[in-house]
């Protein structure tokens, strides 16, 4: 067989808002994501296959007829939601057998240390604080990565050809508008905005990646 | 010439957009929204930026609803209005309706009426000056784009 093409990673977006589903929709696939985005938990539960009990909404169970045929290698989803907030979501997610392997990834507009930490000890891969940027989701790679070579290493294939691909971390090249004049460069040096708010959240956020041990690609390599 | 315009529209758009980042009508986050436009989708930053004073438009309203009767103010509404529009602002890189947003919230938290009815007034003149900004910026870009595909044309003669 030949080498395997790389299918694009699937990510589940939820979140309440249009305008930050919209926005987050593009971010994913600016960054070569196929996206799926949905309004609610609940939703995001139906899709994935399991069904909510209507009498006792804590009992979950995968659906007989809706069996996960679609991957998801990723789920983003907003904190604040009405009815199951992100964190609920998440839960129920790490609390079901059959997808508590998909990495979950928590957003918010609100940067509540307490709140934070609850996500990650819940098993939250990262916190992202709104409004998204481009270079937050690079480290999303790592996560999808973990569970596309983890399903690939269940299927019968060659060992030669599960290749550990570098996390292709896309380049934020705006080569396509027809700019003459390179405006993002002489928009950084006009910047008169403090860089402050995202420094801050820069440093947060690798207070936040350094506490998480993360597997190396040589633990994953040789579990194959 | 048709080339002096083009240089004359060029100018006059980076002027135009580094005076809306000095002015603190922009901030960062909107290069950030520019970022994620391409060949492929070439009206992404209009239709963000439609969609969002669409939402200014309906949030102002249902929230002045909400402050109208001095006896019985659904605070609740108003914070969630707040809160959503705080949240696509700061995504939009409108960096003064963000930060009246704010100020917004602490009335909204004290259940200030008074101080409430001043910020929403505040959102609305901001958000409709950005409005009137970015019209022009993307009229401007627009006659850009007409010269500098004159320019193209005849270029082949």
């Amino acid at each position: 067989m030949g080498v395997e093409t790389e299918s694009k990673f699937h990510v589940l977006a939820v979140d309440d808002s249009l305008f930050d589903r919209k926005m987050i929709e593009r971010l994913l696939q600016k960054s070569s994501c196929q996206v799926t985005t949905v309004d609610s938990g609940s939703k995001a539960l139906e899709f994935l296959g399991l069904r909510v009990d209507d009498n006792d909404p804590n009992a979950l169970s995968t659906s007989p007829q809706i069996h996960q045929e679609v991957e998801i290698n990723l789920i983003i989803t907003d904190y604040c939601m009405p009815g199951m907030t992100g964190y609920d979501l998440l839960k129920k997610v790490k609390e079901s057998a059959a997808f508590r392997s998909i990495p979950v990834v928590i957003m918010s507009s609100e940067n509540v240390p307490a709140r934070i930490s609850r996500c990650l000890e819940e098993g939250a891969e990262e916190f992202f604080l709104k409004p998204v940027k481009l270079a937050d989701l690079t480290k999303l790679k790592p996560h999808m990565m973990k569970t596309k070579l983890k399903k690939e290493s269940e299927k019968p294939v060659a060992i030669e050809e599960i290749v550990v691909s570098k996390p292709e971390i896309e380049k934020e090249e705006d080569s396509s508008v027809i700019e003459i004049l390179p405006l993002h460069q002489e928009l950084e040096s006009e910047q008169l905005e403090p860089m402050l708010s995202s420094n801050k959240r820069k440093a947060m956020e690798e207070v936040i990646s350094t506490d998480r041990s993360r597997p190396k690609y040589n633990d994953i390599t040789t579990s194959v | 010439m048709n080339t002096i315009v083009v240089a004359q529209l060029q100018r006059q758009f980076q002027d135009y957009i580094v005076s809306l980042y000095q002015q603190g009508f922009l901030d960062n986050q909107f290069s950030e929204l520019r970022k994620l436009q391409d060949e492929g989708t070439p009206d992404f930053v209009a239709e963000v930026v439609s969609l969002f004073f669409d939402d200014c438009s309906k949030l102002i309203n249902t929230m002045s609803i909400s402050l109208e009767r001095p006896d019985n103010v659904d605070f609740k509404q108003v914070d969630s209005g707040v809160h959503q529009l705080k949240g696509s602002s700061s995504s939009v890189g409108a960096r003064r309706v963000k930060n009246v947003c704010i100020s917004f919230k602490e009335c909204c938290d004290v259940q200030n009426r008074e101080g409430c009815l001043r910020c929403l007034q505040q959102v609305d003149y901001e958000y409709k000056m950005l409005k009137t900004k970015l019209q022009d910026l993307f009229n401007v870009s627009f006659k850009l784009c007409e010269n500098l595909l004159v320019l193209l044309v005849y270029s082949f003669y």
